[in-house]
């Protein structure tokens, strides 16, 4: 269910919503008006198949501590070795939001204690991280907006505490401990809470059109660390507070706004932000200060000792660059500028790379799609399907119609066989049978005829049997023509050429 | 004829594919032997089932003609070396009952080499010592005794149950490691040969840690040619260990000689340290004198900033192992103290507290204390800027010299309890042998001489990174001119 | 730099994770107060322009291939477990 609200809610450009301008967001507090300021670190899972520093496997739901390795438990004298998959990962997603990236990187250990994290420290990059300084351009209410990245680093995921299985014990999985992550760490340029579900909605899109993580927060693949301070316009940043671990877009939204509201409350009566670390209690709505198991934390961060600088050749930068595939941004700008798709429809078909494919795929169909094919097939593709899909609760990846059916149905319609109703009722029929459109049409005779001789017989008929209104008609009474139309085509099942139609008529009431 | 316990590695070897004996009365002999020498207290564990069934094994392959490297020699292991199946402590009860499901690179090199193993070694916890007072399972007592005396000596440590085993002729050879001082100090104190190969040559991939970017395993043996044999099969490339070396491992034993004519051996006058006991100056000079004879030239060089690497050490090893001894936490395996009524944390610090030792936390704490918020640059940072200057002064000192040789101690064997309460003069034993882990440098010691007390002293030789041939070679003339043949008496 | 007292290193043990007793307390307050001493020596060196030498390896760091070589090990990794239960490793509860 979370994973869903990523995707139903495309960034719509507020042109198409409130006409332009949009507003700033700003909270009224007793001593006046307060801005916010937000910064996220997102934890992304990197798509691999063993873990960070061990062969283990990485598969989600497994049985529990079935994917461990003696490196993951850290038994004594077991030693990291770096998996070059999720090197490469993290340097594509770099090179993807337009990042430098350090030709060398180093490995730090991060020490605490927890019973989540076998080896007493977690293996990250503090000093020397992978990816340098890049941005992000998220659109806000038909604005764009940069969100600049301060860095991407790479470090080891923990394993998994569950309290509810024993009055008196916790229970530890780690088969989630040594799983590579991202931490994507944004500057603090995020200004509302729109922005900041704008900007994760962007770096999902991002990050799945790479390939480097599923983006998926049901299975936790995907966290947001949300850092959130308040100040009166014009003053310097206030003191922050991190509200760790929030795992679905809505709540990183909601968890802004009621940190926000709280921090105003606090420093409006007088008193003091505290930099702490805090947690969103969904269930609640609010946010609550976890320094109970913060208190004293003191990561004596230090380089890793079993582990080498990390140095990249070009030839690996280059073939990472090189495997990047066209990204939502240059793809969007294509639809605009080559397909003359607008802004909104190319906006929402790129939203996802998923929904960008099967459109793609759609277009391979036709030899040469021009503007308008691509103009029909992007339209039916946001109306027809997304709505069939909606109603089905199913998602484009496991749509009943595949981009070719689409792509024939549309092609129906763009050479007469069928008519827009036809077109409607032969994918409802498709929805239901998987059968290509060219056969339901042929099978059930919903094509439509431009046949002359046979929709003349038909008017012929209707206007010897409605004398009466062709004297109306004829006398100047111009509506009626409606009226011959309709009957027309329910004569004919819906099925004759509207055009072919209209002509017919206009010359055989004019006799 | 020589008893079979009187030979060392490569005799053993060349014996048993001659047929003058079978590995299993090898075994045997030395198996009897260490159960003779129970006083000693070297052994934390005995493996006997081990040395036999690699004996019977090496005794078929002779009969196949299909004998391997080591077929036959039997070894003692430090007990910080992970072996499948067999009880790995590191010396300490927080690991008291461990049985690793895996093997060390190691350890299992040398079994494939056909060696045995008689039993896992003692040595201060978690390598941590220079006397091997802080293992939980004892003191290990050196066989050697000063004249007219029987007060118990230190063999020295960390690896002192190895080289009280191979100095009492309990076992022919036997692995050590090395952070700071470990195999080479032993070695000295014992009248033995032990080698620190550069850092990355011995996979340290189920070793134990203490502090990673110094522990180096290596051999402590009854010879030089007797190193040279254990590390050609100790050594080699890991892609298990990223800190590795990915390079060839040449023959040593088979390339070693003793003509050094025309080395350059530099002595860097900065070993002359304050406290340094005459009888180690003087031992000093007899080395030079025969590196002379061998035909070698002796250069002055000078390493003006060893005299800071025991400091330096002493921030980085236990920065080190502050953070290698955290996954010792009760959770997943060793020893756990749960006090009634404790919750996570409290189950940490009462696991930890009783399973250390002293010595093993005071490191702990020492490197939890540098590398906290505030501290770590100045001590931290520090020490790794210093110990950039030390490792700069050695390749300075290699422009003009290809091997350099010092004391291997400032003083000889000392007797248990002596230094235990006094820490920094417990850590000055390492002054020599320091710079060289903080270099990475291959170093080894070779005994060369008994003081007026009748204790063993040994020089110290260091080489170039991956240059242990000439290390090796310059050991072997060293060897060979000093004719170190003493032996502690037997009262065990 | 700093001298060390009772109370830093109550402060370090707790960091550390190591239960102190008192007497304990009182026989380290000499002992790291001695050996960081010697450490804070150090500060005098001049260390102008020097890298921090953190490895001593000429090699930058290997890559491995991404594959799976690990099979399910659970049964032996619990078997040197002080406590498990169904499968996990177990510990007193934590309240978070
Ligand atoms: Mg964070
Ligand atoms: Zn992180």
């Amino acid at each position: 269910m979370l994973a869903l609200l990523w995707k139903s809610v495309p960034d719509l450009p507020a042109s198409r919503k409130n006409g332009g301008k949009m507003e700033k967001y700003i909270l009224e507090g007793a001593t006046g008006s307060w801005e916010i300021v937000v910064g996220l670190e997102v934890h992304a899972q990197v798509i691999s198949k063993s873990k960070l520093f061990s062969g283990a496997a990485t598969a989600f739901g497994a049985e529990p501590n079935s994917q461990v390795s003696l490196i993951d438990a850290a038994m004594p004298g077991m030693l990291p070795v770096v998996n070059r998959e999720c090197i490469r990962q993290a340097v594509r997603t770099g090179i993807a939001i337009g990042a430098v990236i350090n030709r060398v990187s180093k490995f730090d250990r991060k020490n605490y204690f927890y019973a989540d994290l076998p080896q007493g420290y977690q293996i990250s990059q503090l000093y020397h991280p992978i990816v340098g300084e890049g941005s992000l351009l998220i659109d806000v209410d038909g604005e764009e907006r940069e969100i600049g990245i301060e860095r991407i680093h790479v470090e080891q995921d923990a394993g998994k505490l569950m309290h509810d299985q024993h009055p008196t014990k916790s229970y530890i999985d780690l088969n989630r401990a040594g799983i590579a992550l991202m931490e994507i760490v944004s500057k603090p340029d995020i200004r509302s809470p729109a922005e900041a579900g704008a900007y994760l909605r962007k770096l999902r899109a991002i990050l799945r059109y790479v390939g480097s993580c599923d983006g998926n927060m049901e299975e936790g693949s995907m966290r947001a660390d949300v850092n959130v301070s308040v100040r009166k316009a014009g003053e310097p940043f206030g003191t922050r507070c991190e509200i760790k671990n929030v795992n679905s877009v809505r709540f990183v939204q909601a968890a802004i706004e009621y940190e926000a509201r709280r921090q105003i409350e606090v420093i409006e009566d007088g008193g003091k932000i505290i930099q702490e670390t805090r947690l969103f209690d969904h269930d609640k709505g609010e946010t609550r200060s976890l320094r109970s198991k913060e208190d004293a934390h003191d990561y004596r961060y230090f380089p890793d000792p079993d582990l080498l600088p990390l140095e990249l050749p070009e030839s690996f930068i280059d073939e990472c660059r090189e495997s990047l595939p066209e990204l939502p941004d240059a793809k969007r700008q294509r639809y605009i500028t080559h397909l003359n798709l607008t802004p909104y429809t190319a906006s929402v078909i790129t939203a996802d790379h998923e929904t960008a494919a099967w459109f793609e795929a759609m277009l391979e169909y036709f030899k040469e799609p021009d503007a308008k094919i691509a103009t029909a097939a992007a339209n039916w593709l946001t109306s027809e399907l997304f709505g069939a899909l909606k109603k089905l609760g199913r998602d484009i990846t496991d749509s009943p119609v595949s981009p070719k059916q689409g792509a024939e149905l549309i092609a129906l319609v763009a050479d007469g066989t069928l008519s827009g109703s036809l077109a409607k009722q032969v994918f409802e029929i498709m929805l239901e049978t998987g059968q290509n459109p060219a056969d339901i049409a042929e099978e059930r005779g919903l094509k439509q005829t431009s046949d002359t001789g046979a929709i003349e017989e038909v008017i012929n008929k209707i206007l010897a049997d409605n004398q009466d209104k062709v004297e109306q008609y004829r006398s100047g009474k111009d509506k009626l023509f409606g009226f011959f139309v309709g009957q027309t085509m329910r004569a004919m099942a819906g099925k004759a050429n509207p055009a072919v139609v209209n002509e017919l008529l206009k010359k055989l009431l004019a006799a | 004829m020589t008893r079979l316990t009187d030979l060392g590695v490569t005799d053993l070897r060349d014996g048993i594919a001659k047929g003058d004996f079978s590995a299993r009365e090898v075994a045997e002999n030395f198996i009897n032997a260490t159960n003779e020498a129970e006083k000693l207290n070297a052994f934390i564990t005995l493996t006997p089932d081990h040395a036999l069934k690699q004996a019977e094994e090496a005794d078929k392959a002779r009969a196949s003609g299909q004998l391997k490297a080591l077929s036959g020699v039997p070894l003692g292991i430090k007990d910080l070396f992970c072996t499948n199946g067999y009880r790995t402590t590191a010396a300490s009860k927080i690991i008291g009952n461990f049985v690793p499901p895996y093997e060390s690179t190691i350890t299992e090199k040398l079994f494939a080499a056909g060696a045995g193993m008689i039993g896992k070694l003692n040595l201060d916890q978690f390598a941590m010592g220079s006397s091997n007072e802080t293992s939980a399972f004892g003191n290990v007592i050196s066989p050697w005794r000063q004249k007219n005396d029987d007060a118990a000596l230190t063999p020295g440590g960390s690896s002192g149950g190895s080289a009280a085993a191979v100095a009492a002729k309990i076992i022919p050879a036997a692995t050590g490691t090395d952070t700071g001082g470990s195999i080479r100090q032993p070695a000295s104190f014992t009248g033995i040969t032990g080698l620190k190969p550069t850092y990355g040559r011995c996979s340290r991939f189920g070793v134990i840690a203490f502090a990673s970017s110094l522990d180096q395993a290596g051999p402590m043996a009854r010879s030089v040619k007797d190193c040279a044999a254990l590390l050609e099969v100790m050594a080699g490339f890991d892609p298990k260990d990223s800190t590795s070396a990915d390079v060839m491992v040449p023959n040593w034993e088979k390339l070693l000689s003793s003509d050094i004519r025309g080395k350059k051996i530099g002595i860097p006058k900065e070993y002359r340290v304050d406290g340094m006991a005459p009888e180690i100056e003087s031992l000093w000079q007899r080395g030079i004198q025969m590196m002379k004879e061998a035909g070698a030239e002796i250069v002055d060089v000078t390493l003006p900033h060893t005299r800071h690497a025991l400091a330096a050490y002493y921030i980085i090893a236990p920065a080190e192992a502050s953070s290698n001894l955290a996954r010792y936490d009760g959770v997943r395996y060793g020893e756990r103290q749960t006090p009634e009524g404790s919750n996570l944390a409290d189950m940490y610090s009462a696991t930890r507290a009783a399973g250390f030792g002293d010595e093993v936390k005071r490191r702990i704490m020492i490197g939890t204390y540098v590398l906290s918020a505030g501290f770590y640059d100045a001590y931290y940072i520090k020490a790794q800027k210093i110990r950039a200057l030390i490792a700069r002064d050695f390749e300075a000192a290699f422009d003009k010299c290809d091997l350099l040789l010092t004391p291997a101690t400032p003083t000889a064997a000392f007797a248990l309890g002596q230094k235990q309460d006094d820490p920094i003069a417990m850590y000055l034993n390492d002054v020599f042998t320091v710079p060289a882990s903080l270099a990475g440098l291959p170093a080894m010691t070779v005994p060369v001489g008994l003081n007026d007390q009748g204790l063993p002293l040994g020089l110290q030789l260091i080489g170039k990174p991956l240059d242990e041939q000439s290390v090796l070679n310059a050991g072997l003339a060293l060897e060979e001119r000093a004719g170190f043949t003493s032996q502690p008496e037997k009262w065990w | 730099m700093s001298v060390i007292n009772a109370s830093i290193v109550r402060k370090i043990a707790k960091l550390a994770c190591i239960a102190v007793t008192e007497e304990e307390v009182t026989a380290m307050v000499p002992e790291l107060n001695a050996i960081l001493g010697w450490g804070e020596q150090l500060a005098a060196i001049n260390t102008d322009g020097v890298e921090p030498l953190t490895s001593v390896i000429a090699q930058s760091q290997r890559l491995r291939e991404d594959e799976v070589t690990v099979p399910d090990i659970r049964d032996a990794l619990l078997a040197n477990a002080p406590e498990a239960e169904h499968g996990f490793f177990t510990v007193p509860k934590v309240i978070e």
